[in-house]
């Protein structure tokens, strides 16, 4: 196995490091892999993120449909700050409901494709401009399928602790002894 | 007898919840000497299980059982299993309470006189008036160190209060502080001074806020005469063939049905457990449920006309930091119908972190209008409002007629809808909080909806009469001797007030009533 990547190993609970999945650099290059946009690779079962040192493996669903996901994820809650593989971390656990619950998979499979056949050719991630997407999820806003990743992005996106500081957020407070000493009161510009 | 009690002691007084009405009732009742059981459906969590992260603290605290939802208020769209934010643990929703605690005002318990038959409402005098309350406010406070009462200084004012004060003073807002609040600001009754750590609403670590948690439930511990039963859920209430009730059937820690015998019941678990278990405890004696011959339980349902202003700033606030509610805007507190509506509100500072932020800021939101108000999380000030809603007998718990939980009883739906009163009074509350942090510069507001209702009041409601309501103004019910209500859901009328004072202030006069009538034998 060729190491691809060889940056700082990503967080515990992120999606796999580059360098664990197997996966060469030849399998990368080879005919089998897909460009989605400019971000996302898909290889195999693997989607991967070459710029930025993680991949994530999905067993039920299609590679290309947890690729669409990450970016319906992004439409929906868009934060340029945020770097994708919070939003992948996010959508990741519908790979495991697939398998456990045959509805959930048709219900994402069918969603999914849905959007790739009201973008046209090239599908619902090769529309370049997020207004263009933004019109076809208008027009699904009120579906079970969008209703479920909505939903479930509150809880799945917003709640990694990881993100907090990225939004300013500075979480836990008790053990540093709260903010009493902390600048509670510092407010400086009234 | 010295507790723990036999199942057969049918001398005991048992309680039913062990929050703000039940815990203090409970406490009072053992320092008298009388011997008390409280069934409490939640765990036992001491406060160093708290945790400062919100969905994990919800997770542990909340009551997340079951329940439906009806009537034209956003959150039976956003929330439909979810129409309150309340707690099922020892200590009830004192682990999750803010603190914030205020007398209500002497017009607010004659609110029939005052305001008027108010079109489509079931307004109704308290039978009891602040005058009566006094001595007892005076106790609770007392009791729960409520700060700028008994000598108590004020807490010092954290950034989001400073937003706030600079918006009150612009809008010439002449009663502006940091709240009378029921945290410690110095060291008292053994408890630590707060320490600004900004989760009030997940259960405070340090103890410094008070919960019947760590205060009123382990003080009646010690006296030998309070034994409190966690993971008890009580199911029904028993009686005898003479309507005196008997004794309080539940469900024990281990799954197994016990049946704890009484002198005298109180239920006390907030506001829609309560009426579901007295209508759950229906018998051919009684068919519509305990202390219904009025047609009453369950009806008259208020949970505050709510709101929340969050405001965007050029520059950094960091709202979260130091307490969740800290401060108070009074002066909208008043009666003047010249603003369009009868009754008043505060306005109190509130803060949610961003887990919270992003479920409740604006329910089902999505794309930029939300996600850029997000990203400006740290430029964030926040108020909430709480004003008097209308009671209306159709804003109502009831029993839901196919869905049962785990232990095969009715689970309870609460259908609510605003009366034009409410709307009015919070559509005046967004322009104020509007105004408000506009003039400190905001460059975005939003007037957010109601979260699930955190006050959740009057379904059991005091009357003078007994065909207007359930309970007397002892919380007796008006149709059992021994049966009492010790909860918020005594509450004739809202007031513009957070509840949880008048609540223990209602339990310590209950608790002397109580212990009179037992001397007497009367009950
Ligand atoms: C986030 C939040 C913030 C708040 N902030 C404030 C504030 O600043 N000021 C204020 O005044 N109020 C505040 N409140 C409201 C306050 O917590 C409640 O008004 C008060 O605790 C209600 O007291 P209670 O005795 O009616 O019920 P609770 O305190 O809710 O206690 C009821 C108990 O009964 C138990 N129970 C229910 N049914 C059964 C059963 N069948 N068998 C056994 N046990 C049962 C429950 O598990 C619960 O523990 C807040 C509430 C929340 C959630
Ligand atoms: S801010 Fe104060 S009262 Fe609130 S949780 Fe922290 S220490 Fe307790």
């Amino acid at each position: 196995m060729v190491t691809i990547f060889n940056r700082k190993a990503a967080a515990p609970d992120t999606p796999e490091p580059i360098e664990k999945q197997v996966l060469s650099r030849r399998d990368l290059l080879k005919g089998g892999t897909i460009s989605l946009g400019a971000i996302l690779v898909i290889s195999g079962s693997s989607i991967i993120h070459p710029e930025f040192a993680w991949g994530l493996e999905t067993s039920n669903l299609k590679p290309e449909t947890m690729a669409t996901l990450i970016q319906l994820a992004r439409d929906i809650y868009p934060h340029d700050h945020i770097p994708d593989r919070f939003y992948a971390i996010a959508v990741k656990p519908y790979d495991a409901k697939a398998g456990e619950d045959p509805k959930t998979k048709k219900m994402i499979e069918e969603g999914i494709a849905d959007l790739d056949k009201r973008a046209g050719k090239g599908g619902y991630i090769g529309l370049g401009w997020e207004d263009d997407r933004l019109a076809i999820l208008r027009k699904v806003e009120d579906t079970p399928f969008f209703q479920t990743v909505r939903g479930g992005l509150v809880t799945g996106l917003y709640n990694q602790e990881e993100i907090w500081p990225l939004f300013g957020y500075e979480g836990e407070s008790y053990s540093k002894g709260g903010y009493i000493a902390r600048g509670f009161s510092n407010i400086e510009w009234l | 007898m010295a507790a723990p009690f036999d199942l057969k002691d049918d001398s005991v007084v048992v309680i039913i919840g062990s929050g703000a009405g039940g815990g203090t009732l409970g406490n009072e009742l053992a320092q008298k000497g009388i011997d008390v059981v409280i069934l409490e459906a939640g765990a036992r969590h001491e406060y160093e299980d708290f945790t400062n992260n919100e969905w994990d603290s919800f997770g542990q605290l909340a009551w997340v059982d079951k329940r439906t939802t009806s009537g034209d208020w956003r959150v039976a769209k956003d929330f439909p299993n979810l129409p309150a934010w309340i707690v099922k643990s020892v200590g009830g929703s004192t682990t999750h309470w803010a603190g914030a605690s205020l007398r209500f005002q002497d017009h607010e318990f004659k609110a029939l006189t005052h305001y008027g038959k108010v079109k489509g409402t079931s307004l109704l005098d308290w039978p009891i008036t602040l005058a009566e309350l006094e001595p007892y406010y005076a106790k609770a406070e007392d009791k729960m160190g409520v700060t700028r009462t008994n000598g108590i200084a004020g807490l010092p004012g954290n950034n989001n209060f400073k937003v706030l004060k600079a918006g009150a003073d612009k809008l010439g807002y002449k009663e502006c502080h940091t709240g009378n609040m029921a945290i410690n600001s110095a060291e008292r009754d053994d408890r630590m001074s707060c320490q600004q750590t900004g989760f009030c609403f997940q259960g405070c670590k340090w103890g410094a806020k008070w919960s019947t948690l760590y205060t009123e439930i382990p003080k009646g511990e010690k006296t030998g005469k309070l034994e409190v039963r966690p993971n008890s859920m009580a199911q029904k209430i028993e009686h005898d063939k003479s309507g005196k009730v008997t004794g309080v059937l539940y469900t024990d820690k281990d799954g197994k049905q016990q049946l704890q015998k009484a002198r005298i019941v109180a239920v006390a678990g907030n506001s829609i457990e309560s009426p579901r278990l007295l209508l759950n405890s229906e018998s051919s004696m009684f068919p519509n449920g305990l202390a219904n011959s009025s047609g009453q339980v369950g009806r008259n349902y208020m949970r505050h006309t709510t709101g929340s202003v969050y405001g965007i700033f050029e520059k950094p606030v960091h709202m979260y930091r130091g307490t969740t509610m800290a401060g108070i805007i009074r002066d909208e507190a008043r009666h003047d119908p010249s603003r369009g509506f009868v009754g008043g509100y505060e306005m109190e500072t509130l803060s949610l972190g961003l887990p919270f932020m992003a479920a409740f800021l604006d329910p089902g939101g999505w794309g930029r209008s939300f996600t850029s108000a997000l990203d400006q999380y740290v430029n964030m000030a926040g108020l909430w409002i709480v004003g008097e809603d209308m009671p209306q007998e159709d804003n109502r718990i009831t029993l839901h007629k196919d869905e049962k939980d785990k232990y095969g009883l009715p689970i309870a739906n609460v259908n609510f809808s605003d009366h034009e009163n409410d709307i009015a009074m919070r559509d005046h509350a967004y322009e104020q909080g509007k105004a408000l942090y506009e003039a400190v510069g905001a460059t975005r507001v939003f007037p957010t909806p109601p979260y699930p209702s955190t006050h959740n009041l009057g379904t059991n409601r005091m009357s003078e009469k007994a065909k207007d309501g359930v309970v007397n103004k002892h919380g007796q019910s008006h149709d059992i001797k021994n049966l009492f209500v010790s909860d918020g859901s005594q509450f004739t009328t809202g007031g513009a007030e957070n509840p949880t004072l008048t609540i223990v202030s209602l339990a310590i006069r209950q608790a002397d009533y109580i212990a009179k009538e037992m001397a007497a034998k009367t009950i």
